[in-house]
């Protein structure tokens, strides 16, 4: 089927999907106890039932929630996600200031999470009861079962404190003024930490799976066609099996991509990083509802674009999906 | 003439729960250049292990080559080293599978798929190669084989993947081909244009061929020369037309009498669908008499005390079996 159609298709479906995400999301903050228009007298240093009246006036939080909701989508579509209480300014512009942060790092962890775990994987099914390979299943249990932020103080203690070559907090050094390639050089130095704590976990997943899937397919009668013809062990490994052993780790990575995202939100917050986790964090300390809610529906459009990406990718590493349609 | 490929008591052991299972016991056999070889006997007998000995591909484990020597133009195989041997294969010796629904490799095109042979090869361009896979797609009869070279594997029928199995085995002029079974994942009619296929192929490449099948009416069609196999021995070999004419090996004589037949008048000794009565022993615990003594019509004590061993009956006939006269009467 045609590539184009389907992405129309998907997109479609992906702009549903985003539209009930908003009404949900809405309906359960408002489900929930507690009254902004408190916390927004609190942040004023107290007041009467007359500012409080006020401030519901001027929110509209005053209005049935229904109403609230059909204002809130109507201006949510125009792009409009409202005004933040806390900062006081407008909601997608405070997103739009955040998202980028976020995106580095999440991609950046799922990136070294899939290359560093696949190379794991393949080396490990190379003697699938060798010491890598025991290594790999003991590194995925650890890395599964510790909790992110224990992972990230302990790197910070590591190679922040201990043996000080990397940063502990922050995305740049205000500092440093030494142009536009010592500037990404600064960040990706920042970098490192957090990306390495929010893949570590997945490294070890994708290893077990690559490994998994790599011990399946070098035994199907297409590796000894390999084999039959002459082809030597790396290229089985390396090329034969390992192209197809990428299209599970395909699908995994963009059904994590989710996981990922709100994972970030603990790293971010370890490692002060300017991005949407912290923004997110703060927000809910505040009660800021119109914050929260946008922080809300963008992270959902970042999944439903990842893994619109993913569908694509898939098409293109599985031609049994490409032709099939 | 010296034998392209001689085989000389080869054992085959896998280690499994049961124990160590005895897949190949003193299996020998010698193909001349040019000759088609039949290899028939029951599942299980060990038809496929052979030809994986032979190219060197025995699961390890928990299978291994436990004696025996393997000799292709003098060369001994089972000494080559892993790179000798990446070399000869695909080269020297190439091989088809039972399977060719699972035999390709779904994530590349067919045409890269014989490519990745010739490359592996011989020293030639990327286009170089292409040009050869599509004529070699041609010359194993698909149509439109420019076009079809840019097919991945399940855009193709089982019979046109079995073509295109054929091609990359074929592509660097291999001087023995083995082929597994290449027709029993197919129907009936796909069978036939694929032993066709591959006689013709033979008549103009000279190839020798191992042809491993269950197929009485292919091997009386192709095969030169027969050893059929049973419990991981060669039990009977000769030429095609004494093994059909005159099978002297109760287990052969079965075999034969095995496939179905329509003439007009069925008898007690020739019915329509004849079967051999019992099922091969387990290859764990095999005994030291005559694997096949538990199913044989003829036994005597003989035949329970030790293997009877391949002998010659003529010149080109050989067979184990101790009560040849007995059987023949
Ligand atoms: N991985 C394995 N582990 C244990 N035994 C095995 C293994 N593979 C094969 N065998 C045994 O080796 C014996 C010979 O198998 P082989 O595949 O050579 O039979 P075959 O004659 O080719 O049969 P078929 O006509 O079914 O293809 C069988 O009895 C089988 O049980
Ligand atoms: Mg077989």
């Amino acid at each position: 089927m045609d590539l184009a159609l389907i992405f129309l298709r998907r997109l479609s479906h992906a702009v549903l999907l985003v539209l009930a995400v908003l009404v949900l999301n809405f309906l359960l903050i408002h489900l929930a106890p507690g009254d902004p228009a408190d916390v927004i007298a609190g942040e004023m240093g107290g007041a009467t039932e007359e500012m409080l009246a006020e401030i519901r006036e001027l929110y509209g939080l005053n209005k049935p929630v229904i109403v609230q909701l059909g204002i809130y989508l109507g201006r949510a579509v125009q792009g409009d996600l409202g005004q933040s209480f806390f900062y006081n300014a407008p909601v997608s512009e405070l997103i739009l200031g955040r998202i980028g942060p976020t995106i580095l790092l999440v991609t950046a962890a799922l990136s070294f999470a899939i290359f560093v775990g696949t190379f794991l994987g393949v080396l490990a099914s190379y003697k699938p009861k060798g010491f890598l390979s025991g290594f790999v299943t003991l590194f995925a249990v650890i890395g599964y079962s510790a909790p992110i932020f224990w992972t990230g103080l302990m790197l910070v203690i590591v190679f922040a404190w201990l043996i000080p070559v990397f940063p502990i907090a922050g995305m740049y050094d205000v500092t440093l003024d030494n142009g536009p390639v010592g500037r990404v050089l600064d960040i990706l130095h920042h970098l490192i930490l957090p990306a390495l704590t929010l893949g570590i976990v997945y490294i070890a997943q994708y290893a077990r799976l690559t490994r998994a899937s790599m011990l399946e397919i070098l035994g199907s009668d297409y590796i000894r066609t390999a084999r039959a013809k002459g082809v030597s062990g790396p290229k089985i490994y390396g090329y034969h099996a390992l192209r197809n052993a990428i299209i599970p780790i395909v699908t995994i990575a963009g059904l994590q991509f989710g996981s990922i995202v709100s994972g970030a939100v603990l790293v971010e917050t370890v490692f002060s990083w300017p991005g949407l986790g912290t923004l997110a964090f703060d927000s809910i300390l505040a009660r800021d509802y119109p914050t929260v809610l946008g922080i809300l529906f963008f992270s959902a459009v970042l999944v439903i674009v990842a893994n619109l990406i993913t569908d694509i990718v898939y098409r293109f590493v599985d031609p049994r999906i490409r032709t099939g349609g | 003439m010296a034998p392209l490929l001689s085989v000389k008591n080869l054992l085959v052991e896998f280690k499994t729960r049961a124990g160590i299972a005895k897949v190949l016991n003193n299996v020998s056999l010698d193909v001349h250049s040019g000759e088609i070889l039949g290899v028939v006997g029951e599942s299980g007998c060990g038809k496929s292990m052979t030809a994986l000995s032979i190219m060197g591909l025995v699961p390890s484990p928990p299978g291994n080559v436990a004696g025996g020597t393997i000799e292709l133009n003098g060369e001994d195989l089972l000494s080559a080293s892993n790179k000798r041997l990446h070399q000869m294969r695909g080269k020297e010796i190439s091989m088809i599978f039972q399977e060719p629904m699972t035999s390709l490799n779904p994530v590349f095109k067919v045409g890269h798929q014989i490519a990745e042979a010739i490359l592996l090869h011989e020293k030639t361009t990327k286009s170089l190669a292409w040009e050869r896979s599509v004529k070699m797609l041609d010359r194993v009869g698909i149509p439109e084989a420019a076009i079809r070279a840019n097919s991945y594997p399940h855009e193709m029928s089982g019979g046109m993947r079995q073509r295109v199995m054929i091609a990359i085995a074929l592509a660097c002029n291999p001087k023995l081909l083995i082929a597994d079974e290449p027709t029993t994942a197919l129907d009936v009619t796909v069978q036939a244009q694929i032993f066709d296929l591959l006689r013709e192929l033979q008549r103009e490449t000279g190839t020798a061929i191992i042809m491993i099948t269950h197929d009485m009416g292919a091997i009386s069609e192709l095969a030169d020369r027969v050893a059929v196999m049973y419990a991981g021995h060669i039990i009977e070999t000769g030429d095609t037309k004494d093994i059909l004419s005159k099978p002297q090996h109760p287990y052969t004589r079965g075999l034969i009498a095995c496939v179905p037949h329509l003439e007009e008048n069925p008898s007690e000794e020739r019915p329509y669908l004849a079967e051999i009565p019992g099922v091969v022993p387990p290859l764990t615990d095999l005994g030291k008499g005559c694997t096949f003594a538990p199913r044989c019509d003829f036994r005597t004590d003989d035949c329970t005390g030790s293997q009877p061993s391949l002998s010659k009956i003529s010149d080109q006939h050989s067979v184990s079996c101790f009560n040849l006269n007995t059987v023949a009467s």
